[in-house]
């Protein structure tokens, strides 16, 4: 009795050392790190000053003096800031993110799906696509499409002639350019009206089943909705599209919309190595759907195709969501190697030119971190309020 | 019903052979090639990919290739006028990819390293090999301070001092995967560790770090850490080139390996933290002695994969100007005395066939790690 009373009375104490303990860890580890930041500011301040380096963000409002080989925004090397180059950066980084990530995602569910195919050829196939490609580096991929197969391709004299007035030739690829006329905006209206009533459409479908039973195939409807009506509309307005035809001149190629060859290496490297990775993450979603769903669905008499969309694909996304999310947000911080065969994406104009040309290293690569931060914390947070919303409830 | 009437079968049934169009080779075709028209369709299209991709790369890679000789050899000739790879190239500056500039007369110590390095690498993977936790200290403590010596050199006793300029090749490739994997592991373990901890400020200092480096690219970290390090720090002490792409690489390699140990830590049931409490173990014996060697025994597949991903990452030192495999390619390929479009493609096969072989053969190593895990749980 008097043992467990004294191990009783004893043992306040102790956590109360330990308490203490942990609060002199604490505020010592707070001391470190702020003593290390002060340390680092008065060292930068320190070289800074000598090197004659300017600190600050009142670089931004600057005139950039560089030219940027791809803008889509305006921009020109004599009138816009830096503040201005950031911008198009990120914008050039947004754009061959984007493309990539629908090219990829369509690539990677294809060969996800085929590597799934009971067909051993088929399936064999695709896995040597995903082991050939997922272990050779990217920045190898890279260099490879942009020196060795865009860049051998044939001078601008030698170009070759595609369809529609099209050149592909070393300097990149020219494709008429859609000039839309202010009329086209009736066909965007009509596509936004198609897609609204398509999606009543289904909903109305969807609680008559609910209540009926009865089902309503939807796909002719829908179409007609989608890509009918904005086709009326566009007929009924008088075409108000024109194309842009690149004209070949003696020195350079005109008009046209021009695709820079670092854009199309970048855009088909990241799709190609990004595909194999999705790849990855769609098998491994599939086939973490039990064996036993299947055969349910099919026991219930189910077709296939029924079951694969209402039944397998759903319980696949829930497993296949997340990781694709990360293969994007890894596509996105892949891009940056733009900088190496020299695509103006955010690195390379703003880490590199806007970099060299103001040498404040701290600044710059602070902004550039923090876009490339805010992007990742964002999706990671959508990716969290998603795997809310999928949670499955357990009864 | 009673009656003692049965039938027995006195003799056993002829053993029939299963329907010919089921067995054998020609069953196996049916099944996994031909089973259905669409079945059929999709093998004719890969039929057709592979002989539309496969012979002209053979051709090219192994028939038509060029095997010695200079530049000229490799152009088209009248008598080979489809020349295929330069291989010859590869003969030529096959030293410089391997060393860099590295000394020539220095060149031993760097093979030297590589088996030392070998010799570490294949006791620590070999799984059933006699001594695992001496192989670890030689891989993490021994190693790196022989290889230090080895490579920089170490005037006293008698090897001369090779400044990292020189270094190059291969050899800078492989220094920058293994310090990578040799800082990043207990650098990772610490992280993770600290992760899980139940001190606010050592949590939230952890989070802070590992959510900040995996939330940047990897390019992004070699800038800062090649042109802001060199400022954070008093001049005369401004660490060199290589030093601080490592220093970068480090930092980014070891966020990762936190949080795939942190998986291995959240597997481990709690069940195994209450029973060491029971037993009156303390915090750190709890983890060094029952929950870490478990961690990492579970989670040793995902430590391969960081470091097979690392070691493919280790070509983007190339972008902040430090000469490894990659970079050396590029400098041959641009030589003037050399370039010309075959020579770029050979070049990159060469290099994508060594980075090939390389993740390869981890990720096969992987492969037969995790089914040695499942078979034992399983």
């Amino acid at each position: 009795m008097a043992d467990i009373a004294r191990s009783s009375a004893a043992r306040p104490s102790r956590r109360h050392a330990r308490n203490i303990g942990n609060l002199a860890l604490q505020v010592a580890l707070v001391a470190i790190v702020l003593g290390l930041i002060a340390a680092a500011a008065h060292n930068a301040a320190v070289n800074m000053a000598k090197a004659n380096i300017a600190h600050g963000f009142g670089f931004w409002n600057n005139t950039a003096g560089f030219d940027i080989s791809q803008a889509l925004v305006g921009y020109s090397a004599s009138a816009s800031t830096f503040g201005r180059a950031f911008w198009v950066g990120l914008l050039n980084t947004l754009l061959v993110s984007a493309v990539a990530i629908v090219l990829s995602t369509a690539l990677g569910f294809i060969i996800g799906i085929a590597r799934l195919s009971h067909n051993w050829l088929v399936s064999r196939l695709a896995g040597g696509y995903v082991e050939l490609i997922r272990n050779i580096p990217l920045l190898l991929q890279i260099l490879f499409w942009y020196n060795a197969v865009l860049k051998s391709l044939p001078e601008l004299k030698g170009s070759v002639t595609l369809p529609f007035g099209g050149f592909l030739n070393n300097r990149g690829l020219f494709l008429p350019k859609p000039v839309f006329a202010p009329d086209f905006s009736a066909v965007v209206i009509a596509l936004a009206i198609g897609v609204a009533c398509a999606l009543a459409l289904r909903i109305w479908a969807r609680r008559r089943q609910e209540r009926t039973g009865e089902q309503v195939y939807l796909l002719g409807p829908t179409l007609a909705l989608i890509v009918g009506l904005p086709f009326i509309v566009f007929l009924v307005a008088g075409k108000p599209l024109t194309f842009g035809i690149p004209d070949m001149g003696r020195f350079n190629i005109r008009g046209g919309l021009e695709i820079l060859p670092e854009f199309a290496a970048l855009l088909i490297a990241l799709s190609v190595y990004t595909a194999a990775f999705i790849a990855e993450v769609v098998r491994a979603g599939v086939l973490a759907v039990p064996a036993g769903q299947t055969e349910a669905a099919q026991a219930l008499g189910l077709r296939s195709t029924t079951t694969l969309r209402l039944v397998v694909v759903p319980q696949a996304m829930r497993m296949i969501v997340p990781p694709l999310t990360s293969q994007y947000l890894n596509l996105t911080k892949n891009s940056s190697l733009a900088v190496a065969i020299g695509y103006p994406d955010l690195v390379q104009v703003f880490a590199g030119s806007v970099l060299n040309i103001t040498g404040q290293a701290v600044e710059v690569i602070a902004i550039t971190m923090a876009v490339y931060l805010s992007i990742s914390l964002v999706t990671s947070l959508l990716m969290s309020l998603y795997g809310r919303m999928v949670a499955v409830v357990e009864r | 019903m009673a009656s003692d009437t049965f039938y027995l079968r006195q003799t056993p049934l002829v053993v029939l052979l299963p329907p010919r169009a089921r067995a054998g080779v020609l069953g196996w075709l049916r099944a996994n090639l031909f089973s259905s028209p669409f079945n059929i369709g999709l093998t004719a299209i890969c039929v057709i990919l592979i002989a539309w991709v496969v012979p002209p790369l053979l051709r090219f890679l192994l028939v038509n290739a060029t095997w010695s000789g200079d530049r000229a050899a490799c152009l088209p000739s009248a008598d080979n006028p489809h020349p295929g790879a330069c291989w010859a190239f590869v003969r030529v500056w096959l030293s410089y990819f391997v060393y860099g500039f590295y000394p020539i007369a220095q060149r031993w110590r760097v093979d030297l390293f590589f088996v030392a390095l070998a010799f570490g690498i294949g006791w620590l993977a070999w799984l059933r090999a006699p001594r695992r936790d001496v192989a670890a200290l030689y891989f993490f403590v021994v190693l790196p301070v022989l290889s230090l010596i080895l490579l920089c050199g170490f005037p006293l006793i008698g090897l001369p001092g090779v400044s990292t300029v020189l270094w190059g090749g291969v050899l800078v490739t492989i220094v920058v995967a293994t310090v990578g994997m040799v800082c990043s592991l207990p650098l990772g373990i610490l992280l993770a560790l600290a992760r899980r901890s139940q001190i606010p400020v050592v949590k939230w200092l952890a989070v802070m770090f590992i959510e900040f480096v995996r939330g940047v690219p990897l390019i992004t970290v070699l800038f800062m850490a090649s042109v802001m390090l060199p400022l954070f720090v008093p001049e005369q002490l401004s660490p060199d080139k290589l030093l601080r792409a490592l220093i970068g690489v480090a930092m980014f390699a070891s966020a990762y390996m936190a949080e795939v140990i942190r998986a291995g830590l959240i597997a481990i049931p709690r069940g195994q933290y209450e029973a060491a409490q029971a037993l009156g173990l303390g915090y750190w014996r709890t983890t060094a002695l029952v929950v870490l060697p478990q961690a990492l025994r579970v989670t040793l597949p995902n430590i391969v994969n960081v470091f097979i991903a690392l070691f493919k990452d280790t070509t983007l030192v190339f972008i902040v100007g430090i000469f490894d495999f990659l970079r050396t390619i590029e400098a041959a390929r641009g030589d003037p005395r050399w370039t010309s479009p075959i020579v770029s493609i050979t070049g990159y096969a060469f290099a994508a066939l060594f980075y090939f072989v390389c993740c390869y053969g981890m990720s096969r190593y992987v492969h037969g790690m995790e089914r040695r895990l499942a078979r034992r749980s399983g």
